[in-house]
């Protein structure tokens, strides 16, 4: 039995190399793929306690951040190709109309 | 028995045509206008008549129509009250009303506002109505406003011209005042009656123990009124905007401002008058503003070029009369004295509108002379009125002047000086008024007739203007038949029968016919001296204006700095817009606009506003458009929140 501990620190490290990521790349992509990343380390640690407590809300929540995930993916990707066919780009640094 | 009378039918009579006109007058041809016009205040007078009929046993008639304002023990209601007082007041509004708008059809037909002008006058005979007819001082209030708001409205008709709107405003502004002392006298009546019924103060008053108290309360009541009073009726001090207030059509200046609405202050005095009989102080007061009045108007009326202004003055000056004769009093003689004004003042201010109709629109005398010929009704018309204004037996005029001033005389609130200046303004009054007569009809006249005749400024499109014409029939007529009450409307007077007629109401004054019997050889001496002055001011204005025409400037160049006062007005409006309009005026804008609105109010609302700009330039650079910036930030962000969680335990 693998103690609960080993799944929250390897949920923290998902968590932070997802937020470094997104802090860091520029690649409209790399971004996204570290938000799934963010995603993925908080639906570790949510199956984590639901074994750990054997409970079943944290397994359904996750299921929710699946379904979510995958509704943002789909939103998300067709608005980087609506952005690409405009910007030609996909550097983030070079999409900054949005400000006054 | 009491029959019902149904008074409320008369007041609402004309608040019908004014609806009627107000609202589908201005798609209506002329003819369905005046139809309306003439029909309901026609119906009003038709009316009254009626109820003079049916009801004249059963007065005093008090009617109940509705509550109106139920708060605590204080109560006012629509209620109207009939009594010979009121009905004297009724008859002639209604009267004289009617007459007066059959006249403005004729007078006024060219007007591109034709409806709207018969809708105000209308209006304001519901109002006036309404004052006359209550039977409580609020509502009676109602009405006094109301005949205010309609005088505004009719003075600032033609409000397309600026000296007409300003003059309007003049009007309102310094009836305004004189409504502020009314005001604060109902004030003081509700506080010490509990009502503002007429019936019930007066039965208050008459229970009031004697004693100074008592007679400091009701002394107090009484000026108050009288300043209200003051303003309506235009005398000494606020009598500024009666003479500016001819801006407005000559109907206009016969109906409300001459005949009727002008004459409301003495009906209040009058009906006050159980009031004023306690407070001798403030019945000397009315008296003494009475006659300064009379005096101070008249001799302005001596140098008025302008025919309507000469009339305004004469109007202010018989008002003076009127309150004289409250002052000392006779409310009889005063409410004597306010019928025959009606007809004779109403009449003359009607012949000058015939005049000025006839010469196309000019008001300046100067510029008249010898319409006699011209214009032969309207001369014979204006001649019975000037002869009944100056007080020549047996017009109307005399009756009641000399009632008055053998009041003033032998009343026990008269003095000699009251006569003695009565007498003299006497003198001017017919004076002035036969200047007047002389200048427009004899002599030859003065006009260019070339010229284009006072087009646009009244509004008269008279095409081809040639030489003066005499006016329609409809114009006509009215003035016949005010002519024929001029002549005989005074003879109800005879051996004091309008004071019998009037007893019920002011009390018989036993006391009277003692003195009566004692002082008659004096009446008829000071009867001699009246008549002789009137003749005297007639034979002096002949000479002056028909028979040595070049005279008139070398006096007036004789009196010198006198003159300039008199023709100046004795620079009283001069006098207000130092005094009152320019520190009012200054003071708005130095203090309350610069200093209070603009230092204060609109600085805080800048301040704020030029703050909040500032700080939001501030913040608005974090707003930079790059992703990763915003990404920075809320994971900054959200180690800050959960840093705080962490450290400080929420949840626990």
């Amino acid at each position: 039995m693998v103690p609960l501990s080993y799944y929250l620190v390897l949920s923290g490290i998902l968590f932070a190399c997802g937020v470094t990521g997104f802090l860091i790349k520029r690649n409209i992509i790399t971004i996204f793929m570290s938000i799934e990343l963010m995603l993925n380390g908080v639906n570790l640690s949510f199956v984590a306690f639901a074994a750990h407590w054997h409970a079943l809300a944290g397994q359904i929540f996750v299921f929710f951040v699946m379904v979510v995930a995958a509704a943002e993916a789909a939103v998300g990707l067709a608005i980087i190709i609506a952005v690409y066919r405009t910007r030609e780009t996909l550097n983030v640094d070079q999409v900054n109309l949005l400000k006054l | 028995m009491t029959p019902n009378l149904n008074l409320w039918l008369i007041p609402v009579l004309p608040l019908a045509g004014a609806a009627i006109n107000g609202f589908l007058g201005k798609k209506s041809s002329r003819t369905a206008v005046s139809t309306v016009a003439l029909f309901f205040p026609g119906a009003a007078f038709a009316w009254a008549l009626l109820v003079v009929l049916r009801g004249y046993s059963s007065l005093p008639y008090t009617e109940y129509l509705a509550h109106w304002i139920r708060s605590g023990s204080f109560t006012a209601d629509f209620a109207f009250y009939l009594d010979q007082l009121s009905l004297v007041m009724l008859l002639v509004v209604t009267g004289v009303g009617f007459l007066i708008h059959v006249y403005a059809v004729g007078y006024m037909w060219e007007d591109p506002s034709y409806y709207r002008f018969f809708s105000y006058l209308n209006l304001f005979m519901f109002f006036m109505l309404t004052l006359v007819l209550a039977n409580n001082y609020l509502l009676m209030f109602i009405g006094w406003e109301g005949v205010g708001l309609a005088s505004y409205l009719l003075i600032g008709f033609w409000f397309a011209k600026d000296s007409a709107a300003s003059a309007g405003k003049k009007a309102f502004i310094v009836n305004r005042i004189g409504d502020c002392g009314y005001l604060i006298g109902l004030f003081l009546l509700i506080q010490h009656f509990k009502s503002l019924d007429f019936a019930q103060v007066f039965q208050g008053v008459a229970h009031l123990t004697p004693g100074a108290e008592t007679e400091s309360l009701l002394t107090a009541i009484g000026i108050l009124l009288m300043v209200g009073a003051c303003g309506k009726s235009a005398q000494i001090p606020l009598y500024v905007w009666l003479p500016d207030a001819m801006e407005g059509p000559t109907p206009v200046s016969a109906l409300i401002h001459a005949a009727t609405m002008v004459t409301a202050g003495v009906y209040m005095v009058a009906r006050s008058h159980m009031i004023f009989e306690r407070a001798p102080i403030a019945l000397n007061i009315v008296a003494i503003i009475g006659t300064l009045t009379a005096l101070f108007a008249a001799t302005i009326g001596i140098t008025q070029t302008d025919i309507k202004k000469v009339l305004a003055y004469s109007t202010v000056s018989q008002l003076g009369y009127m309150f004289m004769a409250c002052g000392v009093g006779a409310f009889s003689a005063g409410i004597f004295h306010l019928m025959t004004h009606a007809f004779f003042k109403g009449l003359l201010f009607l012949a000058a509108g015939s005049v000025i109709h006839a010469v196309g629109g000019e008001q300046d005398m100067r510029k008249m002379g010898g319409l006699r010929s011209f214009t032969p009704w309207t001369f014979l018309t204006m001649g019975i009125a000037t002869l009944a204004i100056a007080g020549i037996p047996p017009f109307a005029g005399f009756w009641s002047k000399d009632e008055i001033l053998w009041k003033a005389f032998s009343s026990e609130h008269g003095s000699w000086v009251f006569w003695l200046v009565g007498v003299i303004t006497a003198f001017i009054t017919s004076f002035y008024m036969f200047r007047l007569l002389f200048m427009t009809f004899f002599g030859d006249y003065r006009g260019a007739q070339a010229e284009n005749h006072g087009h646009g400024s009244h509004g008269h499109g008279h095409d081809a203007h040639g030489l003066p014409h005499e006016s329609p029939m409809v114009m006509l007529v009215p003035l016949m038949i005010l002519a024929v009450l001029s002549v005989v409307g005074g003879l109800v007077g005879i051996g004091n029968g309008f004071e019998h007629f009037l007893a019920p109401v002011f009390g018989s004054g036993a006391g009277e016919a003692v003195g009566e019997a004692a002082g008659r050889g004096t009446e008829f001496l000071l009867m001699g001296v009246s008549v002789a002055v009137a003749l005297l001011g007639l034979i002096l204005a002949y000479v002056l204006y028909v028979s040595k025409p070049e005279l008139p400037q070398k006096v007036a160049a004789s009196l010198g700095l006198f003159y300039d006062a008199v023709l100046n007005k004795y620079y009283v409006d001069e006098l207000y817009a130092k005094v009152f309009v320019k520190p009012l005026v200054e003071g708005s804008t130095n203090v309350l606009w610069q200093g209070v609105d603009r230092k204060v109010i609109d600085d805080t609302v800048n301040h704020a506003a030029d703050g909040a700009r500032q700080v939001s330039d501030e913040v608005r650079h974090m707003q930079s458009g790059n992703l990763r910036s915003y990404a920075g930030w809320i994971a900054a962000g959200a180690a800050v929140v959960i840093a705080y969680m962490v450290w400080m335990g929420v949840g626990r």
